[in-house]
């Protein structure tokens, strides 16, 4: 960001100056959420999102180091290490629940954030890098949070690996043996929890690094805003502290209030109480199903049930559930119009509203049981999803009329600018 | 720090409060710091509270042992908080040995008596490791060396023990600790 | 490039999907899902029943958890284990230190012990430390163990307590409607289980245990009881976490609130 009004770091206190002299470090944390960061002044709270993803980043890896200290990943004794931690270890319970409740948070907050992004087309030049990274990001969480799953060694985390690793199987030619390479054996055992908790540990690492590239490349071109309006001039932005800093620690406090709340008060509603019981590679639970926040994409995979033009409805599943987030990466390239956000373009706003919809209604099938009357709206649903992305919003694009957007940041907020008058 | 992320000079846009209005200002911006500050202390309580030992290590810290089978002369190896420990019934003769020595004249000063229960001078629980650098010493199974005193012998750096599992000879500098431990009965010896 | 293929991709996975609904939708109407016995017959856990751990301020009674645990050891334990609870956590249900190491010692199934020279294996009494040592039942079915069970299925206690005091012959309905459904042999009908029929024989009735502090022991108390005793065994920080939980939101409000007047404060001039 070249904002020609940014604030310059003058430090005055001669640590800080000598400090700065050897390592910019303290320039660098000015200039990218100090007063050297000049923000729209016009950010609502879809725009807190980020940062809580961050804490929620910094939650799991400090909790996950904690209960790397008892839990044990061997296939005899990983159940009971999970015991021993929510029974034993001084205030185990606690940190199992907040690492277990923290990845649902942190799945909430992403979601909520990248959909802030599909509304005001976050995705568009020149913030496309921005959102590329973030893609990967997304692809990488959902990776440690798989293999997290399957460390408690429950029936729903043998399951779960049984049938993700499986689904390998259906590449052709090379399936079975890229299915037996990753698990190191026929089936998940001690070699696949073993690599699982040392990939599940070094995963978020690689997030954090990908979140610093993120974050860098934001600070490039700088925030978009809610009128999809560049900034052009001082009065457009005001500086991150302590306007951000303010607005970020009271969204911080909200969201550990619910939090908080779930975590204390209603510590297993999001899970299944099938990962209670410890697994049996003999025995298959009644239903299946992955963690919440993998629900959609679920769906997505259980609504291919015949084959199409000789592809294998298993082979089908399985490209459509990954080509349902490889379309994100498409994005800036799919959406051309020159309207950014989702306030001046009624007819992306609609279609909008389907989508957020459509993936609620495909959350719903995905953790329910496999039965006809889920798997034929999973395949409505479904539909949309992929013409949503790849049909609807290029078109769109195309024949809408965006509503007059406002000159300025400033015209919007404060109803004139003082230059254009 | 504060300085890093405050602002040099003022912001442009214009601020009518009175001085009066950035006191009052700053009161609620403190309160809501400090309280997250508060917040952010508490939280490390239960994060540094975890690597404390665990209830099941806390409850393997005591230890029962049953004394009846060791004869006049014998020494058991038995295990208190996963560290050896030595119970050995001392013979008479072993007694008067240690019981010979003046304290004074020991890089260690004790006596048998201090190191023993009151009436139960011929039971002398130690624990098995050498106060140099922790090997566990020969002496108290069967055939095993007891070194020139006729206790107990460290094979790693050569320490010598006397009767009273007191150290004589070599590099280490205290005698064997002596754990706490109560007779539960006269057949059993509950350690810590 | 992205603009031409994208919707040819798209309209590729519309038209498979499609294709599967056309399929299902065809079939489901030729021959809908035939109904079940399951779908048909089976019962939610009873919600008219309570204890007093329910709810954010609910806690454990220490007399119940101590007749629960007379039940599962004077009637659950011939079968089942409760492997993840050491005697020691008994102290939890207001036993004395003393009580405790003489429920241990006084355990039927006692703690194994291995002689690394011999090789071999003998047993001893159990002390505190000691976890309740497992249960291995050779007859039908696979008893679980039960440390976990009120987590471990839907309805927690309120699934035991239905489990247990549901019993019942099966109706003639079922019979009528679905012939090949009959309870097989060495099966018993329960409509609160998964499938209907259950390997375990109904375990309970009115005086199957002695309670020491007087209480009637009829089968509903005994079910109650062992039902709060097994949450209590899954769950035994429950009532730390309630009250930990209560001064953590009530900070938290607090601070949110001031948070939320320092932002207004400091945004006061930028509206």
């Amino acid at each position: 960001m070249s904002f020609p009004w940014a604030k310059n770091y003058k430090p005055s206190h001669p640590l800080m100056v000598y400090l700065d002299e050897k390592l910019p470090l303290p320039r660098l944390i000015y200039n990218a959420i100090g007063a050297g960061y000049p923000v729209p002044r016009n950010l609502n709270y879809a725009w807190n999102f980020g940062v809580l993803a961050g804490f929620c980043l910094v939650l799991q890896i400090v909790t996950g180091v904690i209960l790397a200290m008892h839990y044990a990943a061997n296939a005899g004794v990983a159940f009971d290490s999970v015991e021993h931690i929510m029974r034993d270890v001084n205030w185990g319970w606690m940190l199992r629940y907040a690492h277990a409740n923290g990845a649902s948070a942190f799945f909430v907050v992403v979601y909520i954030h990248i959909f802030r992004g599909f509304f005001y087309s976050s995705y568009k030049a020149p913030r496309e890098m921005i959102w590329l990274l973030g893609v990967v990001i997304f692809l990488l969480m959902m990776a440690t949070a798989f293999m997290g799953y399957v460390l408690p060694w429950g029936q729903m985390s043998f399951w779960g690996a049984k049938v993700i690793t499986g689904l390998f199987s259906a590449i052709p030619l090379v399936g079975t043996p890229l299915q037996q390479w990753l698990l190191g054996g026929f089936a998940p055992d001690n070699a696949a929890l073993n690599r699982f908790f040392s990939l599940h540990f070094l995963l978020p690492f690689v997030i954090a690094a990908v979140i610093i590239m993120h974050i860098w490349a934001l600070h490039i071109p700088g925030s978009s805003n809610p009128t999809g309006v560049e900034i052009k001039t001082e009065s457009d932005t005001v500086p991150f502290h302590p306007y951000y800093t303010a607005k970020d620690g009271f969204g911080l406090g909200v969201f550990l209030l619910l939090y908080c709340t779930v975590l204390f008060f209603f510590p297993n509603a999001l899970g299944h109480p099938d990962n209670y019981i410890p697994a049996n590679p003999l025995s298959t639970p009644a239903h299946i199903v992955p963690e919440w926040y993998f629900w959609p994409f679920y769906a997505i995979l259980r609504a291919f049930t015949s084959d199409f033009l000789f592809i294998p409805a298993k082979l089908m599943g399985v490209l459509a559930m990954f080509s349902a987030i490889l379309v994100w990466f498409f994005l800036p390239w799919l959406d051309t119009s020159p309207v950014r956000s989702g306030h001046y373009r009624p007819l992306f706003r609609k279609f909008y509203w389907i989508l957020v919809l459509d993936t609620l209604v495909l959350g719903y099938c995905g953790g329910s049981p496999a039965e006809t009357k889920y798997v034929l709206i999973s395949q409505i649903a479904a539909t949309y999803y992929f013409l949503h992305f790849l049909v609807i919003l290029p078109l769109v694009s195309s024949i809408e009329k965006p509503q007059p957007l406002p000159y300025s940041i400033t015209e919007s907020v404060l109803g004139t600018d003082a230059l254009t008058a | 720090m504060a300085d890093l992320l405050k602002a040099e000079g003022t912001i442009t846009a214009p601020t009518d409060s009175s001085h009066d209005g950035v006191r009052r200002r700053d009161f609620i911006n403190i309160a809501a710091v400090s309280f997250a500050g508060v917040g952010g202390i508490a939280v490390l309580v239960p994060l540094i509270s975890q690597m404390s030992a665990s209830a099941d290590v806390l409850a393997e810290s005591s230890t029962e042992i049953d004394i009846s089978a060791i004869a006049s002369g014998q020494a058991i190896k038995a295990v208190w908080r996963k560290q050896p420990v030595f119970v050995r019934n001392l013979t008479p003769t072993e007694i008067a040995e240690a019981d010979a020595v003046d304290p004074k004249t020991l890089r260690d000063p004790a006596t048998l008596e201090e190191r023993t229960k009151k009436g139960k001078t011929n039971w002398l629980i130690t624990m098995g490791v050498c106060t140099h650098l922790g090997c566990v010493p020969l002496g108290a199974g069967p055939g095993e060396v007891k070194g020139e005193y006729g206790g107990y012998f460290c094979p790693c750096h050569g320490s010598v023990y006397d009767t009273a599992a007191r150290i004589r000879k070599g590099p280490a500098p205290k005698n064997l600790e002596v754990p706490p431990y109560d007779f539960s009965s006269d057949t059993v010896v509950k350690i810590g | 490039m992205v603009r031409i293929f994208g919707p040819l991709i798209g309209l590729f996975f519309a038209a498979a999907l499609l294709w599967s609904f056309g399929v299902g939708a065809v079939q489901q109407i030729r021959e809908p899902d035939p109904s079940t016995a399951v779908k048909d017959f089976h019962l939610d856990p009873k919600e008219n029943v309570h204890w007093t751990f329910e709810g954010p301020f609910g806690t454990y009674s220490n007399r119940q958890l101590q007749r629960g645990f007379a039940v599962y050891k004077q009637v659950c334990n011939n079968c089942h284990s409760l492997k993840q609870i050491a005697f020691r956590n008994l102290t939890a249900l207001g036993y004395s230190p003393a009580e405790v190491k003489a429920i241990a010692k006084q355990w039927g199934t006692k703690a194994k012990t291995f002689d690394p020279k011999t090789g071999d294996t003998g047993d001893r009494p159990n002390t505190p430390a000691d976890h309740i040592p497992p249960v291995y039942y050779p007859g039908t079915g696979n008893p679980p163990d039960l440390s976990l069970i009120t987590k471990a299925r839907h309805g927690g206690a309120h699934y035991v307590y239905s489990l247990l005091t549901g019993y019942t012959d099966q109706p003639a309905a079922l019979l009528k409607k679905y012939p090949d459904s009959k309870t097989p042999d060495g099966l018993y009908y329960n409509p609160y289980f998964a499938n209907l029929n259950i390997a375990m024989p109904p375990p309970l009735t009115d005086d199957a245990v002695t309670y020491s502090d007087g209480t009637k022991a009829t089968l509903d108390q005994e079910a109650r009881d062992v039902a709060a005793f097994l949450t209590w065994t899954a769950e035994p920080e429950m009532e730390k976490r309630k009250q930990t939980g209560w001064p953590v939101v009530g900070f938290l409000i607090a601070a949110t609130a001031l948070a939320y007047l320092s932002k207004r404060n400091i945004w006061a001039d930028k509206h």
